[in-house]
């Protein structure tokens, strides 16, 4: 779920009032994610450190100029660019005071922009369309400048991208109402026209945002209908010969968002990323109509994810630079974190917590098992806890590591200390805030698992897990990496808090598990709910006559097997007795019951179950025919409170393993006994059902002769009082 | 105890009329209920619900609303009339013509002084409540449209009237009207409709309830003449309202047969300014719910189904007590059927004609629990039609067969039946003082009638061909005013029992034609009694299910009732919901009584130990189904047989068999109309 935090004024920044535009140019990002150059309307350059919310120096143009493009900071040569008097270019360093003294030059054609992003050159775009790359323009200034706009054509917007290979300029213009995109490739240069689809007579984009992503630019605009559309350009497309007509350009309708009463006047969208969209200057769906708000839209479930009431005008201008949101609005200027998490279709519908029908026992006050063992490595007591939470809160300001302080440390810190943090945080953030923290938290930790083979950090991982606030979606190297740490304990946990976790990674653990050794296995440290479960399965007595079932009916021996009665009664007695033995080992079986409980969708499961080897399903249907005489017994129900898989649950995979493997199953001599064991047994079961719809139908028929009686007008009956 | 055979009777098609209209008196707790057919129904609430007065319909007359004043009981109807009943003698006491057209409302002042009635030509006309009668005083301001509703205001100085597509608000004094409030038509296509306010409740704070055919229910400010709020509660018609006395809640029933109770509730606890809430729907009825009367502790309903339903208010009432438990009254707490037990013919009585039917015979034997093969089948002799336009009353036949009176409010009549019951010739010359009865009731050996008449006084008269004469009038000590509605004759001739509604039980010696004694009063009124034909003991049923029993001869209560009096009736027999409505005896056992209500029989064996009150009281389909020694011990004197359902009487003839008459409750819904809405799986 996104969402934004509380925001901070830029001070010594005030718009100016009754005017119809914030009196800011432009922001643009300086060296790091702490400081930002902002350019008013005027004549003034101002760096900010933002976490300090003050300016760290300013520049001023003299009275009778005025700058008429925002300043860009080249990071490369570590310069700052800036427009006066549209032909003026100016550049100056951080420690130059006064600007009049810093170096300028005077070219042949008005400005419109410079654009510099970091990794990029920066690149001048004239007025008329024209784009130079500022070095190559500066040595020699006057040189002549084409036309490549038509004359009633003028642009209204630009930016500037780089990709892994290539930088573009990219602007919009109007020309009687009609819009068009300009793609400008640089090094080798080309050119790229764009018709913009018409929306309504007379609207036009209020906003655009660019994005770049899998080789595609990504160009989002909102309309003043509320209309947020977006259209992909392919980097790679084509180069079309000068002077072709402009290409349509496809859009889709990434949202509608409510409007209100009439047309937005002053609105932005800003792409966060690829599922959000933050919009300034339209209203909350759910706060009337007022359109102070500033809003992140989920564009892939179209839901409201964050919204905030921004005080004052809105002047429909937004930035955002790293995780951070600009924002003129009324008389100030303020800067609003926000954070967009992986969303998982649960949390975007709001469902964090999906309470599983097993689950809900968990929050109940008896004391588990499974909360006393798990909850008290988390937090070590309550009373501790609460003292923690009070000192905590006492000094948390001072004291203890924001969220983001925690993600850099986990970067880098070692082992230690990381865990103890990631505790602290823990322990001391309330459960909404952890929501989106946990996400962050548990895929960093595993990026730098998975990166830094020395680095491991299971508590943490486990606590993490056990929060619930986690599922596969939102971390998906988790289970892997579980996996190849052989952490098989994380690894029940996480089969069994995801709701959401894919066929292949279940079925990646089920070969891990299934083709570990037994003494591996029982050196591992399981949840001990399971293990209890299992160990009293597994110590029940095996006894004959399960519905209708013995292993010794003779008929039934006679019937399948047509073999000598003496090795037959041998054979039996071999096969019963091996059935009761469980052929996995304890921990083992608690791992594979795991499996068998996790959710799936047996046609994406199937493939991925092809793969494992005839030896491993061999085992797996002999532990699973295990459960299936162990559960059809009547003494043994899977009941009892405790997790374990259903008797369907059992059903299901065999039914889904001998469809995966049956040509093999049925070539394999070793195997031949267990398919006959099955095919036995379910015939039998199949008898007893249809023995027991026979009686079904007869006590229908029982039922149907009690209701007949006594119909119509008079009867004459006979009636015994006691 | 044994076997019986049991002739199981489902033809008596007999058919509740639609309940029309309601009134509820708080000050006597009595509810007057008036039916589609003109039929008047009192019931008493603070005795079990009883149903201890029925007034008979008449053809002409369509009660549309019921007013209380006082102890008097006015109707209004569309025939134009305006009604005051005569509640002791059971008949209207005298109707004045409005002159206004039909009458849709009627209403009286908190002072119980002026009656005003909204009528079809848009007049709302005031009466003047008079001693011994009403007198015209004078229109109010005549409107356009008719006067569908009407509510005073508790002061007496407003009245509100619901009309069509408005309200109006008259003053009481000058008759001017001061406000028109616009009622808003329904949505979509019944916009072109015009709307019609059903109902209209004014409440001491000016606040104008009102509810319409739109479904709406509507609360105006009756000062400003203000919509407050609306809340739509149905598709279909509102056509009911009725506020509580300390107007608190108010109930609305709609045409779906739902019943949406409101709460003068503040919407937050600690705020003080209250609102309207819609709080609870009840769901009882199957059709439209016509009459609503909210007394202080439930809400009563009535409407198409014929079903009265009394649905306590849980905040009211203390749980899981006998007051919490929902009750329906769904037929009248009197037989309505007589059995000749000599001849084996059943006399069933309809409001417009009576049916004469003789049972059929089986020779076979069969084994407990099955049933007999018919012989014969049951036969309808005679079908007998009411003449004039009053209902029946009340109707007898006599044991042997052959003789059949019944009695409207304005006629007696007296027929002969002859050759087996199968011709039937009217008995003209019947003397003077055999005046319409309130009850009739024939000798076992057929010779004598007994007919009650006004003041509790009981005419006898001598059964002769050609001729019959009137031999005297049976009259209870001065003062007792109240109807006879019980009437038992000994079988040895020797006495009558009557019992009226005061709950006061006169036993008369007939030799001598004198009261005999007084049987104490109980608080309670009688629902059944009959003397035992061997010992001559009364045994008395009351509608609290308590039981007497009463000895003429010592004229005390006997040993055994002393006893069940002493130990106390078994709860269940006291939570049962219906009264007992026959009382008859076993003659090979003299020990056995046998009493039934709408849901069971039972035979009551007097030389068999009481149930305990902390013993399970076994049924006999329970006690059927357990093992022999053990039916023994849990066997007590209650032998109570559910087999039955919808029982209308239980009868024992002469040959020791059984009469069963059955009405199943589906049989009657199967012949109601269509509902206007039918539930539907997940709407």
């Amino acid at each position: 779920m996104a969402a934004l935090y509380a925001g901070y004024t830029l001070r010594g920044l005030a718009p100016a009032q009754n005017r119809p535009n914030s009196g800011i140019q432009g922001v643009e990002a300086e060296r790091d994610s702490d400081h930002v150059v902002v350019t008013d309307s005027t004549r003034c350059v101002t760096l900010y450190k933002v976490s300090d919310q003050k300016p760290l120096s300013c520049w001023t143009v003299k009275q009778g100029h005025t700058l008429t493009g925002a300043a860009v900071y080249n990071a490369r040569t570590q310069e700052y660019v800036a427009v006066s008097d549209r032909k003026v270019i100016r550049i100056w360093k951080e420690d130059d005071i006064i600007l009049d003294k810093a170096f300028k030059a005077t070219v042949s054609s008005d400005v419109w922009r410079v654009h510099c992003v970091a990794g990029g050159d920066p690149v001048v775009l004239f007025h008329r369309g024209a784009v130079r790359l500022l070095d190559s323009l500066l040595s020699a200034p006057q040189q002549p400048i084409e036309e490549v706009l038509s004359p009633e054509e003028a642009i209204s917007w630009s930016t500037n991208i780089v990709t892994e290979s290539q930088q573009f300029v990219i602007f919009t213009t109007e020309q009687k109402g009609d819009h068009f995109l300009y793609l400008q490739r640089l090094n080798p240069n080309s050119l790229q026209r764009y018709h913009l689809e018409r929306e309504e007579p007379g609207l036009s984009p209020l906003s655009f945002s660019v994005s770049y992503r899998d080789k595609h630019i990504r160009l989002l605009y909102l309309y003043p209908n509320g209309h947020v559309y977006e259209s992909v350009v392919s980097v790679r497309a084509p180069v079309p010969e000068e002077g072709a007509q402009a290409l349509p350009l496809p859009r889709s309708l990434l949202l509608s968002l409510p409007v209100g009463e009439g047309l937005l006047q002053a609105a932005s969208a800003q792409e966060l990323d690829e599922a959000h969209v933050a919009v300034v200057g339209v209203p909350h769906p759910s706060a009337g109509s007022g359109k102070d708000f500033l809003c992140i839209w989920n564009t892939n479930f179209q839901t409201l994810q964050a919204g905030k009431e921004m005080a004052g005008k809105i002047y429909g201008q937004l930035w955002s630079f790293w995780n951070k949101l600009f924002i003129p609005h009324g008389k100030t200027f303020s800067v609003i974190p926000y954070d967009c998490p992986k969303s998982s279709l649960a949390s975007a519908l709001g469902k964090q917590r999906q309470v599983k029908k097993d689950e809900s026992k968990a929050p109940t006050s008896v004391p588990s098992w499974n909360t006393l063992l798990h909850e008290e490595k988390a937090h070590p007591s309550r009373t501790a806890e609460t003292r923690k939470t009070r000192t905590n809160r006492k000094s948390q300001s001072a004291q203890s590591l924001t969220n983001d302080q925690v993600l850099e440390l986990i970067k880098t810190a070692p082992v230690e200390e990381v865990q103890r943090e990631v505790q602290l945080l823990l322990s001391r953030t309330d459960t909404q805030d952890l929501q989106t923290s946990v996400g962050q938290l548990a895929s960093t930790l595993a990026s730098r698992s998975l990166n830094d083979p020395a680095f491991y950090t299971p508590s943490s991982l486990v606590q993490l897990v056990h929060t619930r606030y986690l599922c596969h979606s939102v971390c998906p190297d988790l289970v892997l990496l579980a996996l190849e740490r052989k952490d098989y304990f994380l690894c029940q946990l996480c089969l069994q808090f995801f709701p959401d976790i894919p066929e292949v990674v279940t079925c990646a653990c089920l070969k891990v598990f299934i083709s570990m050794s037994d003494v591996d296995a029982a050196k591992v440290n399981l949840e001990p709910d399971s293990v209890f479960f299992m160990e009293a399965l597994i110590a029940q007595e095996h006894e004959a006559g399960l519905n209708g079932f013995s292993l010794a009916d003779e008929e039934d021996r006679s019937d399948n097997l047509a073999e000598g009665g003496a090795t037959a009664q041998r054979d039996n007695e071999k096969a019963s007795a091996a059935e009761q033995m469980c052929p996995v080992g304890l921990h083992k079986a608690v791992l594979l019951n795991e499996i068998l409980q996790t959710a799936y969708f047996d046609s994406f499961l199937l493939p991925h179950l092809k793969d494992l080897s005839s030896q491993d399903v061999v085992l797996f249907l002999q532990y699973l025919q295990f459960v299936y005489l162990k559960f059809s017994h009547d003494a043994c129900k899977p009941t009892q409170g405790l997790r374990s898989p259903s008797l369907t649950q059992v059903m299901d995979w065999m039914g889904l393993l001998l469809d995966a493997h049956f040509t093999v199953l049925v070539m394999t001599p070793d195997v031949k006994d267990l398919l006959l064991n099955l095919h036995r047994f379910v015939k039998s079961q199949v008898r007893f059902v249809s023995e027991l719809g026979k009686i079904e139908g007869s006590l229908q028929e029982l039922d149907k002769m009690a209701l007949k009686r006594d119909v119509g007008q008079y009867s004459i009956e006979i009636i015994e009082l006691f | 105890m044994g076997e019986f055979k049991v002739h199981r009777i489902r033809f008596f098609d007999y058919m509740p009329s639609a309940i029309r209209a309601m009134a509820f008196s708080t000050r006597t707790e009595r509810l007057a209920l008036a039916r589609a057919d003109g039929a008047l129904e009192i019931f008493n609430f603070s005795d079990n619900y009883f149903q201890e007065k029925v007034l008979p319909g008449h053809d002409g007359r369509a009660v549309e609303a019921l007013c209380w004043v006082g102890p008097r009981l006015f109707s209004a109807g569309l025939n134009g009339e305006i009604t005051e009943y005569d509640l002791e003698n059971l008949r209207p006491r005298y109707t004045v013509d409005a002159y206004g057209g039909p009458i849709w409302t009627i209403g009286v002042n908190s002072q119980g002084t002026l009656l005003a009635v909204g009528c079809e030509d848009g007049t709302v006309k005031m009466f003047e409540v008079l001693k011994e009668r009403i007198q015209f005083q004078r229109n109010l301001d005549r409107q356009r449209g008719r006067i569908i509703s009407l509510s005073w205001h508790p002061s007496g100085t407003l009245i509100a009237a619901g009309m069509m597509d408005m309200i109006r608000i008259f003053d009481a004094e000058t008759g001017r009207a001061t406000h028109r409030l616009v009622v808003d038509r329904g949505a979509g296509a019944s916009k072109s409709k015009e709307v019609v306010v059903w109902s209209i409740a004014f409440l001491s704070d000016y606040t104008i309830i009102s509810s319409d055919s739109a479904g709406k229910v509507q609360i105006w400010d009756g000062l400003n003449g203000t919509l407050i709020r609306t809340h739509l509660i149905t598709k279909w018609d509102v056509l009911a309202l009725s506020v509580s006395q300390d107007e608190s809640s108010l109930v609305a029933g709609t045409s779906e047969g739902t019943v949406v109770q409101f709460q003068f509730l503040s919407s937050t606890v600690d705020r003080l300014d209250k609102d309207w809430v819609r709080t609870r729907t009840f769901k009882n009825h199957s059709h439209d719910v016509r009459a609503l009367a909210h007394t202080e502790t439930a809400v009563v309903s009535g409407g198409m189904d014929t079903q009265l339903v009394v649905r306590p208010l849980l905040d009211k009432v203390e749980k899981n007590t006998r007051e919490s438990a929902i009750r329906k009254v769904s037929f009248p707490h009197r037989s309505l059927v007589c059995c000749a037990k000599k001849a084996g013919v059943l006399l069933f009585q309809f409001p417009d004609h009576l049916e004469l039917w003789r049972l059929g015979e089986s020779d076979g034997y069969g084994k407990p629990g099955g049933s007999l093969p018919v012989k014969r089948g049951p036969e309808k002799l005679i079908q007998l039609k009411r003449k004039g336009e009053d209902h029946i009353c009340c109707s007898a036949l006599s044991p042997c067969g052959g003789w059949l009176a019944y009695s409207t409010v304005t006629s007696f009549r007296l027929y002969r039946l002859l050759n087996g019951s199968i011709s039937i010739c009217k008995v003209s010359k019947l003397p003077k003082d055999l005046r319409p009865a309130h009850q009739l009731c024939f000798s076992t050996d057929s010779s004598k009638l007994f007919a009650s008449s006004s003041n509790s006084s009981v005419v006898v008269v001598a059964l002769n061909e050609p001729e019959c004469k009137y031999l005297g009038t049976l009259k209870a000590k001065y003062g007792c005013r109240q109807p006879v509605h019980l009437l038992s004759a000994s079988e040895n001739g020797k006495w009558l029992a009557t019992a009226n509604t005061d709950c006061e039980v006169h036993v008369y010696n007939l030799d001598k034609l004198k009261l005999h004694c007084t049987v104490p009063v109980y608080g309670s009124c009688p629902t059944a009694m009959a003397i035992h034909p061997t010992t001559s003991n009364l045994v008395v049923v009351h509608a609290d299910q308590q039981i007497f029993e009463y000895s003429l001869v010592k004229k005390e209560y006997t040993e055994w009732s002393r006893r069940l009096q002493k130990q106390g009736l078994h709860s269940l027999w006291l939570e049962r919901d219906t009264p007992i409505t026959h009382v008859t005896f076993n003659p090979k056992n003299p020990a056995h009584i046998i009493v039934q209500d709408l849901f069971m029989f039972c035979i009551i064996d007097k030389s068999l130990p009481l149930p305990e009150a902390k013993n399970v009281l076994y049924n006999q389909m329970t006690l059927r189904s357990l093992p022999e020694p053990d039916r023994v011990l849990h066997s007590h004197g209650f032998k109570i047989c559910k087999d039955f359902q919808h029982l209308l009487c239980v009868s024992l003839l002469e040959d020791h068999s059984l009469v069963v008459v059955e009405r199943p409750l589906l049989d009657i819904v199967s012949q109601l109309p269509a509902p206007v809405r039918q539930k539907k799986f997940a709407t």
